[in-house]
């Protein structure tokens, strides 16, 4: 090759750093694009368990393109390392995209349903606390008002905790979904 | 044509000259397609040694070994086979038949969800629901095995759907828009290992089976030898680095050589190529090489950092990336003599603590006196198989390796009776070269039947079995760590091998004698067809040195 040979590279190994990876500490969203095809759900949830990953949350549905279908799921960061749940899952052929949600540049939204006891004074005081937390109530009985709220899931654990004291009967929630803030896609 | 046409075309398109399977009902189409398809069909005895027979032909060749069984019992017994392939990165393709559509979901007869139990232990699966999908499914599944980290995928076909005529255009090209391997290795990143080993002063590689799937030992031959680099091998990539050699260590790991995990313990930078810190390399993970620093390139991204974690990640095809590594290297000025050090510690290790057993001083055949006769009757030039136990390890450690794709075994999953069929396959593959199965008494009983096959097609396989009558590698744990209560390891004294070997019309062959076990061995390796050595050895032989598992390297026994 005839170069003269570069000067001698000085590097104290003691100096290279391990570059990412480890546990976050925090809850992670995962916006995962896949191939709508029989199977990619079970292939998720399979890798999931098999690797001894929890998700803490899931919420599939489809897309603006019929032929993609989007999962969005939260993962908890203190007990897992997040390169690895999101390498592993990029081994998945039917796994198109994969984003880790930055919170701050993230809206996230869950549903919850609320069936609460609600009778006598306490039925107005609910009504109330779902005015302030802007839900709705969506069905009505003698004996019980269901609530629809939205929002983050530290609106909704905060509703909770303060109607549970009322009765709760039982509460059913979607399950983050989220978008990226500002025009580009997620 | 028929869809089942398709399928042989296909499989001729892909360099496919051998299958292995047996037919049942659902995959009857694909066998009638298969009599007058122009592929070689080997019928196997058991779809698990069908599967493993691809393995070894996939090992030994390095193309992509195919595998067919019907459904629900043929495909399960795959699943071994599937999953052997999986943990070993063996590029293997397995098309299962499926009942009717109609059927499925309805627990018909031989149905099993096949995609479904495979799941796991597949790289990429797809159930056909659409006939006109078939030939693009097959040529996405040979992609797909192929390339990246190679691997196992399956194509579940159902029976109606295999019978309908559809149209036939090859399949040129691929495009997976979720399956874009990275190939190249980033270049600052390949700078900086440069400069990692030219600074290094106790530097070790380590190499894995992904060297060999990468086609890539002569790259890391060039990179290890541009310096004195002291290299060592895991069980699955023991022939990437050419031994005996100055600069080889012997194997690493829980059966490895003292002066491999040794130097391990006490290297500052560690660079891993195609290798995947498995817990029989790392012992207790807390204690592995807590001086190092690591360089690991593989192919796969989730391989990096999974278990140990890497200060220099370089994710890419190890034959693009070497040569890269090496012209940078050579680019920097470095001195020789920093390794001087280091070396002489190393061989103070070598000459202190060699690999070794005391002979018997009788005529009694020590297991690993026979690893020696079968290297000295077979000149190091065999491809050789294994089964699991003490026997692979035995050979891992006194059967030098020259060149890859000699070693043939199952070292993640660890599956007995993986040997003959493998055996059987790698001989198909590659039937001008001398194959032998170095089996276990207890392993070569769990695929015996591959016998059959091997007489049936003419594959002459040698078989020479390291006969103590005990699942070995059991009964030594028991005789170490459970204060040697033998449970379940006795094999007594049957098959009479000789005449087992003669009942399926091979031919049976016994050595009792140390004398004589290289001439004996010799006389098998002559004699046409497939022949089965039983040779009697020691019978409660250890194997050492060893690392207790979950121990660290500084603890080797024996």
């Amino acid at each position: 090759m005839g170069e003269e040979p570069a000067p001698p590279a000085v590097l104290d190994l003691d100096e290279l750093q391990i570059p990412g990876g480890g546990h976050t500490g925090r809850r992670h969203i995962l916006s995962i694009l896949v191939e709508n095809k029989p199977g990619v759900l079970a292939r998720i949830s399979g890798l999931f368990s098999r690797r001894g990953f929890n998700i803490d949350t899931l919420a599939v549905g489809p897309t603006d393109d019929p032929r993609i279908s989007r999962i969005t799921l939260t993962v908890d960061g203190a007990l897992h390392p997040i390169d690895q749940v999101t390498k592993q899952l990029h081994k998945l052929v039917n796994v198109l995209k994969i984003r880790d949600l930055e919170p701050r540049e993230t809206v996230a939204r869950e549903l919850a349903l609320f069936k609460l006891a609600a009778e006598g004074e306490s039925r107005g005081q609910i009504v109330q606390f779902a005015e302030i937390f802007r839900g709705k109530v969506i069905d009505v009985s003698k004996r019980s008002l269901t609530v629809e709220v939205t929002g983050t899931d530290d609106k909704i654990e905060a509703f909770e905790d303060l109607v549970r004291p009322y009765g709760l009967i039982e509460m059913v929630r979607t399950g983050e979904i989220a978008v990226a803030r500002g025009r580009s896609t997620t | 044509m028929r869809a089942v046409d398709a399928i042989v075309e296909c499989l001729k398109a892909e360099g496919v000259d051998t299958v292995f399977g047996l037919p049942g009902g659902a995959n009857l189409p694909t066998y009638d397609a298969l009599y007058d398809g122009g592929v070689r069909h080997v019928l196997c005895r058991h779809e698990a040694g069908a599967g493993h027979a691809a393995e070894g032909y996939a090992k030994a060749s390095g193309r992509v070994g195919v595998a067919l069984a019907t459904s629900g019992p043929g495909a399960t017994n795959l699943v071994t086979p599937i999953a052997d392939a999986m943990m070993d990165s063996v590029p293997t393709v397995f098309v299962t038949g499926q009942v009717r559509t109609e059927l499925i979901g309805t627990d018909g007869f031989q149905e099993a969800d096949t995609t479904g139990i495979t799941m796991p232990v597949v790289k990429h699966s797809i159930l056909i629901q659409d006939p006109r999908e078939i030939p693009r499914a097959i040529s996405e599944a040979f992609h797909i095995a192929r390339t990246g980290r190679p691997g196992p995928v399956l194509v579940d076909v159902p029976q109606d759907l295999s019978r309908v005529d559809i149209d036939y255009d090859p399949i040129d090209s691929v495009s997976l828009p979720g399956y874009q391997p990275t190939v190249e290795g980033n270049a600052k990143q390949i700078k900086l290992a440069a400069k990692a080993l030219a600074n290094a002063r106790r530097p070790v590689f380590y190499a894995g089976g992904g060297v060999i799937n990468a086609n890539a030992s002569d790259e890391l031959s060039e990179l290890c030898l541009a310096d004195a680099f002291p290299v060592t091998c895991t069980v699955m990539g023991l022939g990437a680095f050419p031994a005996p050699h100055d600069q080889w260590l012997g194997m690493l790991g829980m059966h490895g050589t003292r002066a491999a995990n040794y130097a391990m313990d006490e290297a500052d930078l560690i660079c891993a190529v195609g290798a995947r810190f498995d817990d029989r390399i790392t012992g207790k993970l807390s204690e592995f090489a807590p001086r190092a620093k690591f360089i690991h390139i593989d192919i796969d991204p989730a391989e990096i950092s999974k278990n140990v974690p890497a200060h220099i990640p370089i994710v890419g095809d190890a034959k693009r990336i070497l040569p890269k590594l090496v012209r940078e290297y050579r680019a920097l000025e470095t001195d020789g003599s920093r390794l001087d050090g280091w070396w002489e510690r190393i061989r103070g290790w070598r000459e202190k603590h060699p690999l070794g057993y005391e002979d018997s001083v009788d005529s009694e055949i020590k297991p690993q006196y026979m690893v020696e006769a079968m290297y000295e009757a077979t000149d190091g030039k065999a491809i050789v198989t294994s089964d699991v136990g003490q026997h692979q390890m035995w050979c891992a450690q006194y059967y030098d390796f020259p060149k890859p794709r000699r070693w043939i075994n199952s070292g993640g999953l660890g599956t007995m009776g993986f040997g003959l069929p493998s055996a059987l396959g790698a001989k198909v593959a590659c039937p001008d070269q001398t194959v032998v199965c170095l089996a276990g008494d207890g392993s070569l009983q769990m695929n015996i039947q591959e016998l059959a096959t091997c007489v049936t097609e003419n594959v002459p396989v040698k078989v020479f079995l390291m006969n103590n009558h005990y699942l070995g590698m059991v009964r030594q744990w028991q005789e170490l760590f459970w204060d040697r209560r033998y449970s379940g390891v006795d094999m007594g004294t049957t098959p009479d091998w000789v005449k087992l070997a003669e009942a399926y019309g091979a031919t049976g062959m016994r050595a009792t004698e140390k004398g004589s076990l290289v001439e004996t061995m010799r006389e098998a390796l002559a004699t046409e067809g497939p022949v089965v050595v039983d040779v009697q050895v020691t019978k409660e032989e250890n194997c050492y040195p060893m690392i207790p598992a979950g121990q660290a390297a500084r603890d080797m026994v024996g």
